[in-house]
C-alpha cells in the first residue's frame, strides 16, 4: 500500500474537521450554562438536556418519529422481501420495469413527493392521520430496503431450501425456516437504514405533518425558522448520540460505507 | 432442477411482487398524476380558492414571470457550484482514504459517512450556530481581533454553498471510493516501476480509471441540491429563495396549490431529464469500458 503524503494528510485532517465541525459545535454549545447560544467557557451544565423534559411537544413528536419509523420500516420490510425473492429468482416479463418502478420515489425529489402526498391525504381525508403519515414514508423508503434485502437474497446458495423442500417441507415452511434464518442479516440492515431515513426525512414530512401529527424533524425545523436557542442544541445533541450508537452497531455488523453506498441514488 | 421449475411457474413473480405493486400504484402513481392535473387548474382567492379546469396559466406564469426565472436560475448556479466544491474536495479524499491502512481509513469513513445518518435539519443548525451574524466563527474572530465587523456568511450563497456541500459531499467521496474499489493498486506500481511520475501515474493511470464514481458521485450531488430544502430554507431564508422553498411557500403561504404543483412538476421534470440524460452520457461514453 502506497503512503500518504504530508500534503495529503494536512488535506485528510482539514476534511474530517470540516465534516465534524458542525456536529461537535452542537454538542458542545448544548452544554452551556447561559440562556443564549454560546460556548460552555465557564462550565459545563445539563441545564438545557433537563430543559427538554419541559417541552413535552418534542417528547411527544420524538415518540411519534420513532413509531412512524417503526411502522413504515417494517411494512417496507414486509413488501421488498416477496418483491426481492420474485427478482432474484424469476425471470419473468416486466422484471426490469417493476425493479426500476420500485425504485423510482429517489428520482422524485421530496417536495414533489410532499406536495403530491398532501393533495392526495386531504382528498381521500387522511390528512392528520397516522396510517396516512405511515403510507407515505413507506413509499420513500421501500428503495433503500429494496437494495439491502435484493442484495442479500441474490447469490443466496439454494441447496439447503432444496433440501428441506425434497423432505416435505411447504413452501411457506421453507421460506420461513430456512430462507428467511439466511436473508435476516441483510433485511435487519435493511430495516434499520429504513428506519433511520424514515425518523431524518423532514422535506415531505413538512408537508404532511399535522399539528396533531408532526414528526421530531419537523417540530425542529418549525423551531430553527423561529428561533436558534440551546434547547434546539441540546435536542440535537441528544439526536446525535444516539444515531452514534446506531452507526456504530450498523457499521460493526455491515460496514457502513456497504449499507450507504446506494443511498443517495 | 429446482431453478428450472421456477421457470414453469409464471404467476408467482407476479404474486410476489404485486403487495408492493399495488402499494406504489395507489400511493405512489395516483398522487403524482393527481399533482400533475392540479397543476392545471386555477386559482382565485375571491372565487373560493382552487378552481377545477384546464389552463395553462400556471406554466405559462412560472415561464414568464422574472421572479421566477431568478429562482431557477438561482438553484441551478447552486447545484453547479456545490457538485463543483464536492468534486473538488470530495475525490482527492477519496483517493486519501484509499489510500490509508484499513484501521485508519475504517475511522475516518466513520467520520465521513456518520454524517448522513444524522438528520439535514440537525446538520444544518450546527452551520448556523456556526456561521450566523452572532455565530460562533464571527464571535470568536472578533474577540481574537481579527475582523472588525461580523463576517456575514448566514443568508449568503457562500454560506449556503457551504453547508450544502457538507451535507452532500459524503455521497461524493462514497461514489468516488466504490470505483477505487475496481482499481488494481499492481498497475499504479507498474506505471511507477516503468519510471511514470506519481503525477503521471495519478492523471494517465488513477483519473481515468475513478471517473464514472466521478460523474455518477455528481450526479447524485447535483439532483439532491436542486431539490434541497430544509438547508437552503433555514440558511438562506426569504432573501434566497430556490425552487424547492418557493414551491413550500406557494402550497403553505399563499395556498396557492395549483401554482405550486406547476413550480413541483418542472422541477420533476428538470430532475428525470437531468438523471437519464446524464446516465446515457455515462452509458454512451463508458461503454468500451464496461464491456
Amino acid at each position: 500500500m502506497n503512503k500518504n503524503t504530508p500534503v495529503a494528510l494536512v488535506f485528510n485532517a482539514i476534511f474530517l474537521t470540516f465534516m465534524l465541525a458542525p456536529l461537535v459545535i452542537i454538542c458542545l454549545v448544548a452544554f452551556t450554562s447561559k440562556g443564549y447560544i454560546s460556548l460552555p467557557l465557564d462550565g459545563f451544565s445539563l441545564r438545557w438536556f433537563r430543559a427538554i423534559l419541559d417541552n413535552p411537544h418534542f417528547i411527544d413528536a420524538f415518540y411519534l418519529s420513532v413509531m412512524l419509523g417503526v411502522a413504515s420500516a417494517t411494512i417496507a420490510v414486509a413488501l421488498a422481501v416477496p418483491a426481492s425473492l420474485a427478482f432474484a429468482r424469476y425471470e419473468f416479463k416486466g422484471r426490469g420495469a417493476i425493479m426500476a418502478f420500485f425504485l423510482s420515489p429517489l428520482m422524485v425529489p421530496h417536495i414533489v413527493l410532499g406536495v403530491s402526498f398532501l393533495s392526495f391525504l386531504t382528498k381521500v381525508g387522511w390528512y392528520g392521520t397516522f396510517p396516512g403519515l405511515v403510507f407515505t414514508h413507506v413509499i420513500i423508503i421501500m428503495p433503500y430496503a429494496l437494495r439491502l434485502v435484493l442484495s442479500s437474497v441474490t447469490g443466496l446458495d439454494r441447496s439447503a431450501e432444496n433440501a428441506a423442500s425434497s423432505l416435505g417441507a411447504s413452501n411457506w415452511g421453507v421460506f420461513r425456516r430456512v430462507t428467511l434464518p439466511m436473508i435476516i442479516p441483510g433485511v435487519a440492515g435493511g430495516w434499520v437504514l429504513s428506519f433511520i431515513t424514515s425518523f431524518d426525512e423532514v422535506t415531505m414530512s413538512v408537508f404532511v405533518a399535522s399539528p396533531s401529527t408532526t414528526t421530531l424533524p419537523v417540530r425542529m425545523y418549525d423551531h430553527i425558522t423561529e428561533t436558534i436557542d440551546p434547547l434546539i442544541a441540546s435536542l440535537s445533541a441528544m439526536l446525535i448520540f444516539i444515531t452514534m450508537i446506531i452507526m456504530l452497531i450498523l457499521d460493526r455488523f455491515y460496514g457502513l460505507d456497504k449499507i450507504l453506498v446506494g443511498k443517495g441514488k | 432442477m429446482a431453478h428450472q421449475s421456477n421457470y414453469k411457474n409464471n404467476a408467482r413473480p407476479y404474486l410476489l411482487s404485486s403487495p408492493a405493486l399495488l402499494f406504489y400504484v395507489g400511493l405512489f402513481m395516483i398522487p403524482l398524476i393527481m399533482t400533475f392535473m392540479l397543476s392545471f387548474y386555477s386559482f382565485d382567492i375571491n372565487r373560493g380558492g382552487i378552481l377545477p379546469g384546464f389552463s395553462l396559466a400556471n406554466y405559462a406564469e412560472v415561464l414568464a414571470d422574472s421572479y421566477f426565472h431568478r429562482i431557477f436560475i438561482r438553484t441551478f448556479l447552486l447545484s453547479i457550484l456545490v457538485t463543483f466544491f464536492c468534486v473538488l474536495l470530495g475525490t482527492p479524499e477519496a483517493y486519501i482514504l484509499h489510500r490509508m491502512s484499513s484501521r485508519w481509513k475504517s475511522l475516518c469513513m466513520l467520520a465521513i459517512l456518520g454524517p448522513l445518518l444524522v438528520s439535514v435539519v440537525v446538520r444544518t443548525l450546527g452551520w448556523a450556530i456556526l456561521i450566523g451574524s452572532d455565530g460562533i466563527i464571527n464571535r470568536t474572530l472578533l474577540a481574537i481581533g481579527l475582523i472588525d465587523a461580523p463576517v456575514k456568511l448566514m443568508f449568503t450563497m457562500t454560506g449556503l454553498v457551504i453547508a450544502l456541500v457538507h451535507v452532500l459531499i459524503p455521497f461524493m467521496v462514497l461514489s468516488v471510493w466504490a470505483s477505487l474499489q475496481k482499481l488494481d493498486s499492481m498497475v499504479e506500481s507498474a506505471g511507477q516501476s516503468l519510471g511514470a511520475t506519481p503525477f503521471i501515474v495519478l492523471r494517465r493511470i488513477v483519473i481515468p480509471q475513478i471517473m464514472p464514481g466521478v460523474l455518477s458521485g455528481s450526479l447524485i450531488v447535483f439532483a439532491l441540491t436542486a431539490s434541497a430544502f430544509a438547508t437552503p430554507s433555514i440558511l438562506g431564508g426569504r432573501r434566497l429563495k430556490v425552487v424547492a422553498t418557493t414551491a413550500y411557500d406557494e402550497y403553505l403561504g399563499t395556498l396557492n396549490w395549483p401554482l405550486g404543483a406547476a413550480i413541483a412538476v418542472l422541477l420533476l421534470i428538470a430532475n428525470v431529464i437531468i438523471i437519464t440524460g446524464y446516465n446515457k452520457f455515462i452509458e454512451y461514453k463508458y461503454a468500451q469500458a464496461f464491456k
